[in-house]
């Protein structure tokens, strides 16, 4: 069974169906693209999945390497993050006002305990986990690239350095799985393949997997091992990329786009 | 461009003068069933509000074009005075010594009346710094604060009255009375948006004050509760003045408590959690962050200093009665931690001893003040709408590429 | 007690729920154009009752009949209410359109500040007797205990805006521009919507209704008093709040909500706790419609 097995998700707003009985499934250390012209529904999926919307119909079963299965859906968004799912977002949610630094030191507040006490009393316990806590996210910072930008505020940065942003302090959570939503998003075809290379090297070295949703059709292609298609809130298609390229019902719901990346 | 302002600044007064002219010129006393006519006012309208129309408009330019370029020869002197003031130690220590100073000799060179205010203005420092947690840190905006203040300042003279419970006692005790009660508040108000969130906070405020206004075989009701025991030291008798040095030297040392637990928040696991869920409650819950827990934390925190305050104010003023926590009380706090500058610990105590200190100074103007007062509101927000000191935050410098020695420094 | 009693204490209700309608109309208008809670608003209604007592004052030397009087001193005193409110909104508000909210919330405070001890100031501290300027109508005589024509009239007038309103917002072009405004404002700018006047359109409609509203209910009461707007303010912006804060119908309903809730409270439990109940129905109703009663739920898009 993959690390995350999405079986039949269903997602109601109101009259509107915006997600129909999709299902989807991701193995270890493997990378997956969700992929769908604009309004199919792949946003509110990763919402359904990781907690944020609760309303949803249908199962989402982890499988962490080294733990037990478990169903997750329609539970909180912090308790799936703490469970080893971390995302990133179609619009950029960093916290702007604090620093790069303290963005990624958000995403290790799960992986430690200082309470209030330890907030006020500062023991040595506290203060060591402190100090840890800014080696590791120094650390993260420099696979991804950022460390110079170390003490500026996170809305100062530009853009394509806020999306990776966006991925160290996902990271930080120490998640077995990534979803990234729309991670190429407005960038330039340099930084695209730099984004390409900073995933496949996470995969590597962090023995994570990963869950996309991209248009950068070039981006899907090189990177992804498997690709589900959605349009209309349906699951269309799914399978190997250059299948998945030459299918005619995938074709169609895109309608002139070129995908021959 | 000159002929335009000043053309521009004469509609604008024209307008005003026109738009106050019933309110300013005309009196109806229907008590003695008399209209006055009060002509004068009408020049002074049309002069003043000319006059303001032509600052006002001129400084609003000012500030657009001092946000794109900040060549201004005055703020690089500025800025170069500051830089060399915060790197040199030698200065940052004759600073603080003579700020310790002046705090420690403050009693001893004023008068009975001036330290009465200063009292209270510290206890509206520790306030700000409280509501500080849950609005600046927490992002939470609780329109209600000034009954976590009541509920502190009724533990200390009810138990009092009760048990004789003695002021030390009480301090602590009015804080965790008052946690208890922002617990309670919290509870029903977390799921609610932003600014349903506040009006529930005041409506809750405005419940207690008025339950506690009603009650009276309990608290008193309207009048209140009188003499509530001074602070005292056992075995020392101390006269009136002596005492407010007293209840100086205690505020002092409750605020610079404060602000040090203050401080160690806003650089901790808890308060960057605080921050986040400030700044993007989806994104912090995605970060693995339960955020109702963190609510909680936000509301419950800034009710303990709230409360311990009010245990001081209710020995200090040896007299309390519901109508000292009203909802403009708790609004004044809020003022404070907005215009001090958000999470800001300087500029929250510069605010509250500005915001507090001044109507009273301004006494010499009494009709005027609260006029006064309320545009200094809008004036500060308009031209600095992040606060007077805005929030700073931590700086690490990474000396060393494999990160393994690092310093702190603040910035 | 009896039925006469419930009777009463319900047209009590209406009137209250009307002139909370009144008000809270402007201030859920301000809060869906932007976001921004109107504090000074109470001290808009206040203005426009004090403005009718002026001008009723000075008309009074002329000895018209009492219905032309109240016609003149309401239609002066809405004109200048919208004034004093589009003028706040451009002292106040307006640079502040980008700042934070809790910023633009401060400079409301000042401004409410600014205006109370602006007519406390010019005119008096004290209770001020108010004429009744509506003319009793002949065929109330009999229930005059029960419904007063000021009551009456508070009624139908209060529909009579609500009516207009909705047709307003609904058929007129400036209607539309508001609510496009309201729901996306970058967008109706990009469409080529005058936003800047939309949202002074919206304070002076605003202002206007309260005013009315203010020479209403003071001539009911009998007296005004330059706190009233404050007072009043703040139930009217909870009863906006209750209904969903942002919608129209929301503000009226919630509106008459709370003037019941007071009304009966108060009648039937205890005076004295008149505003608790108030506010234990506002903490109510959120609790089971975190939205407000009509509000619009925003699942937040991540």
């Amino acid at each position: 069974m993959g690390v995350l097995e999405v079986k039949d998700l269903t997602m109601d707003f109101g009259g509107l169906r915006a997600v129909d009985h999709v299902s989807l499934e991701v193995t270890e250390g493997e990378i997956v693209a969700l992929i769908g012209p604009n309004g199919a529904g792949k946003t509110t999926f990763f919402n359904c999945v990781t907690g944020v919307y609760n309303t949803m119909q249908g199962t989402v079963t982890i499988n962490p390497p080294g733990r037990e299965a478990e169903e997750i859906q329609r539970q909180p968004p912090h308790i799936i993050t703490q469970k080893g799912l971390a995302r990133t977002f179609q619009n950029i949610k960093l916290f702007q006002s604090m620093t790069v630094l303290e963005n990624v030191m958000i995403g290790r507040h799960t992986r430690m305990k200082a309470g209030i006490a330890g907030a006020v009393f500062r023991g040595k316990k506290t203060r060591a986990e402190e100090q840890k806590l800014l080696h590791d996210c120094y650390e993260i910072l420099k696979k991804i690239g950022l460390e110079k930008w170390v003490n500026e505020q996170a809305k100062n940065l530009p853009y394509g350095e806020q999306r990776r942003l966006e991925i160290a302090r996902a990271l930080a959570t120490e998640p077995f799985l990534l979803l990234l939503d729309e991670p190429a998003a407005g960038m330039n075809p340099q930084e695209t393949q730099d984004l390409v290379e900073l995933i496949l090297k996470l995969r590597e070295e962090e023995s994570i997997s990963v869950l996309l949703i991209e248009h950068d059709m070039s981006l899907v292609m090189s990177l992804s091992e498997k690709i589900y298609v959605m349009d209309y809130g349906k699951g269309i298609a799914s399978g190997v990329p250059k299948d998945v390229k030459k299918d005619p019902i995938v074709i169609k719901a895109y309608l002139g786009e070129d995908i021959d990346a | 461009m000159i002929k335009d302002r000043l053309l521009k600044s004469l509609y604008v007064s024209l307008w005003l003068t026109v738009l106050t002219f019933p309110v300013m010129v005309i009196r109806v006393n229907t008590i003695e069933d008399t209209v006055t006519w009060r002509w004068g006012n009408l020049l002074l309208i049309l002069i003043g509000s000319y006059v303001f129309s032509l600052i006002w408009n001129y400084a609003l330019e000012r500030q657009e074009r001092g946000k794109k370029v900040k060549t201004n020869k005055l703020s690089i002197k500025i800025k170069e005075i500051k830089a060399t003031v915060s790197q040199s130690r030698p200065m940052k220590i004759s600073g603080l010594a003579a700020v310790l100073a002046a705090v420690f000799l403050f009693p001893f060179l004023t008068s009975f009346y001036q330290m009465s205010i200063m009292n209270t203005a510290l206890m509206y420092v520790m306030l700000g710094l409280g509501l500080n947690i849950t609005i600046g840190l927490g992002g939470i905006l609780n329109l209600g604060y000034i009954a976590f203040f009541m509920v502190g300042s009724y533990s200390y003279a009810l138990l009092n009255q009760a048990i004789g419970l003695n002021f030390w006692i009480a301090l602590p005790i009015g804080g965790l009375v008052a946690l208890i009660f922002g617990i309670i508040v919290a509870v029903p108000v977390l799921r609610l948006r932003g600014d349903y969130l506040a009006i529930v906070t005041l409506a809750f405020g405005e419940i207690m004050r008025i339950v506690v206004e009603n009650w009276s075989s309990l608290t008193g009701g309207p009048s209140g509760i009188r003499s509530i025991p001074r602070p005292a030291i056992p075995g020392v008798d101390l006269n009136l003045i002596d005492t407010a040095k007293l209840v100086y030297f205690i505020m002092i040392v409750l605020a610079a408590f404060t602000i040090l637990i203050t401080l160690r928040l806003k650089d901790s696991r808890i308060g960057r959690a605080l921050i986040a869920m400030r700044e993007d409650e989806i994104a912090c819950q995605s970060m693995g962050i339960n955020i109702t827990k963190v609510k909680v934390i936000a509301f419950a925190l800034g009710a303990v200093f709230a409360g311990v305050a009010g245990v001081v104010f209710a020995a200090n003023t040896t007299f309390i009665n519901p109508a000292s926590f009203t909802l403009w009380e708790s609004v004044l706090v809020l003022c404070i931690v907005v215009l001090g500058g958000m999470g800001s610990i300087p500029g929250v105590i510069f605010a509250a001893l500005v915001l507090k200190l001044m109507p009273e100074y301004l006494r010499a103007f009494s009709e005027y003040r609260m006029l006064v007062f309320g545009a200094v509101l809008v004036i500060m927000m308009v031209f600095k709408p992040g606060g007077l000191i805005p929030e700073k935050r931590k700086h690490y410098n990474f000396t060393n590429k494999d990160a393994a020695d690092f310093e702190e420094e603040d910035v | 007690m009896g039925f006469d009693y419930f009777f009463k204490l319900f047209i009590g209700g209406l009137t209250k729920g009307s002139i909370y309608a009144l008000i809270a109309i402007g201030y859920t208008m301000v809060y869906g154009i932007i976001g921004l809670i109107n504090f000074a608003h109470g001290e808009v209604y206040m203005i426009g009752a004090f403005t009718a007592l002026i001008v009723a004052g000075i008309l009074s030397v002329l000895n018209l009949p009492m219905f032309a009087v109240l016609m003149i001193a309401v239609v002066i005193a809405m004109i200048f209410s919208a004034g004093y409110g589009f003028t706040l909104e451009k002292i106040a508000y307006k640079p502040l359109r980008n700042a934070p909210r809790l910023s633009a919330l401060i400079s409301a405070i000042g401004m409410s500040i600014f205006l109370q001890n602006y007519v406390l100031l010019a005119q008096t501290s004290n209770f001020l007797p108010y004429p009744d300027m509506i003319p009793d109508f002949a065929f109330l005589e009999p229930i005059k205990q029960t419904l007063r024509t000021t009551q009456l009239i508070i009624l139908v007038v209060t529909a009579i805006v609500m009516i207009l309103l909705t047709l307003l917002i609904k058929f007129t072009k400036i209607g539309k521009a508001m609510r496009a405004t309201s729901q996306d404002r970058v967008m109706a700018m990009l469409t080529g919507v005058n936003v800047n006047r939309v949202i002074s359109v919206t304070f002076v409609i605003g202002s206007s209704i309260a005013a009315l509203g203010g020479v209403l209910i003071c001539s009911h009461t009998g007296r005004t008093h330059f706190y009233i707007g404050f007072l009043v303010g703040i139930k009217a912006f909870v009863a906006a709040v209750l209904g969903g804060i942002g919608s129209i119908p929301g503000a009226v309903l919630g509106s008459f909500v709370l003037g019941f809730t007071e009304s009966f409270g108060a009648g039937y439990i205890s005076s004295d706790y008149e505003d608790v109940f108030a506010f234990v129905i506002l903490i109510l109703i959120l609790t089971f419609r975190p939205d407000g009663i009509l509000g619009k739920s925003t699942k937040q898009k991540a």
